[in-house]
């Protein structure tokens, strides 16, 4: 389940504001300026199922997203949506999943304690006799001067 | 009737002996006639994989998808707790603190083993370095590319993080990593095709019982393994997304 976010899990000074999510959803959201590097060597990933609804996640990711393991499983992805990340970046990502083929981009994650990181991702469909039966995402460590280009751009795509 | 076995090409050298020991224990525990055939490259053995000319491998992870989606393999076991990861290292001397600050034009020494050129390259990528812009230094083993690295012929080297470890004190004492991943879940494993299915449940016991005797800890012992784990059809299948996702 997606609850607002807690101001007792938030580290530093936050911005508060609610985000329209897929379906409806309505969520509080309490943001900081305070940025986590992505770890070298590692990759973060956790599988969906055609929902979007996590069902799996590993080590990197539940201790980048400062999220349980518990808190995770059988909540919808979005649980992860930071507000600077254009809608049309998703749009584009299920657009793009929904015909079958892989999406790459470049995602800003928001994490429990308020904080943010970059992250290339990697989306792509899980097909099983001929059907798609979920997603499954990778990430890795983004080059610092891609990071910068979506700074720019992003906030041109609202 | 016989049945054909092979090892992924990039075994470490030294355990070669280790596969045919295990080959022939392998016989008599489950009284099946199988020969060992070793493919000089990863090329020779897709063509033998295309050829259905495998009944049982060890294969690298690259290869899991063509075995489980086309070729109707099974999982059976890995190296208990153990995994392929990658290093990128660089010349001791070479003052760059973070792959970050590496430049494009960069040699960078690798072998053709499939999976670890994967992880090496990614990475590299978060120094925009990619295909297009490294100059690739092909080299046969793991000991070359150390030695490109220390006579200045490359300026990084991507490694099995493995064999990395294995390199003399004095080689390693000449070099400095710069990442070393920790992805955890890419691992070799051996897996079962067709022909043999149906002994599955058999020789996936007699596999992982083999560290219960001592005739059979010798025999892991000679391929560097200290026991089989099993790998279950949902964890091949994790591997293969995973994958998928990173090289599609
Ligand atoms: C496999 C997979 C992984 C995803 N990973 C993320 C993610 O890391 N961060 C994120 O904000 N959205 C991610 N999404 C997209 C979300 O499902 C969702 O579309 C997005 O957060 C925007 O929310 P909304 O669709 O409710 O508007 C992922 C989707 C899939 C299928």
């Amino acid at each position: 389940m997606l609850h607002d976010m807690n101001p007792e899990d938030i580290v530093g000074d936050f911005q508060e504001v609610t985000l329209d999510l897929y379906g409806g959803f309505k969520r509080r959201i309490l943001y900081t300026e305070i940025e986590t590097s992505y770890p070298d060597g590692k990759l973060i990933v956790s599988t969906t199922d055609k929902e979007g609804v996590i069902t799996h996640v590993n080590q990197s990711f539940i201790e980048m997203s400062g999220f349980t393991e518990d808190e995770l499983i059988d909540t919808p992805h979005s649980i992860l949506r930071h507000p600077d990340m254009p809608p049309a970046a998703f749009k584009d990502l299920w657009d793009t999943v929904n015909t079958g083929v892989k999406w790459q981009g470049f995602v800003k994650n928001l994490r429990k304690d308020g904080g943010y990181y970059w992250v290339k991702a990697t989306v792509i469909p899980n097909v099983r006799d001929g059907e798609v039966v979920g997603y499954t995402s990778v990430r890795r460590k983004p080059s610092r001067t891609k990071v910068e280009e979506c700074i720019k751009l992003y906030p041109t795509l609202f | 009737m016989s049945y054909q076995f092979t090892v992924s090409p990039d075994f470490t050298p030294s355990h070669l002996s280790g596969w045919y020991i295990f080959n022939t224990w392998l016989q008599n525990q489950t009284d099946n006639a199988i020969h060992l055939e070793m493919y000089n490259d990863f090329h020779e053995q897709r063509d033998a994989i295309e050829a259905d000319n495998v009944d049982l491998i060890y294969a690298n992870p690259f290869d899991a998808a063509q075995l489980v989606r086309e070729k109707g393999f099974k999982p059976l076991v890995k190296s208990a707790g153990e995994s392929d990861e990658a290093i990128i290292a660089v010349n001791a001397d070479n003052h760059v603190e973070d792959v970050a600050h590496l430049e494009s034009g960069l040699r960078v020494a690798v072998t053709d083993d499939p999976d670890v050129r994967m992880m090496g390259m990614i990475m590299l990528e978060p120094g925009d370095l990619d295909e297009t812009n490294i100059e690739e230094i092909p080299s046969d083993t793991y000991v070359i590319v150390a030695k490109h690295l220390l006579k200045n012929e490359a300026d990084a080297g991507i490694f099995l993080a493995e064999s990395y470890d294995e390199l003399s004190k004095m080689i390693r004492s000449q070099l400095r990593i710069l990442v070393r991943s920790q992805i955890s879940v890419i691992h070799h494993s051996l897996m079962i095709g067709p022909k043999l299915l149906d002994q599955r449940e058999k020789i996936h016991d007699i596999l992982i019982n083999m560290n219960n005797d001592a005739k059979g800890r010798g025999v892991l012992e000679s391929l560097g393994f200290e026991q089989w784990q099993t790998v279950d059809d949902d964890e091949m299948e994790f591997m293969i997304d995973l994958m998928d996702t990173l090289t599609m």
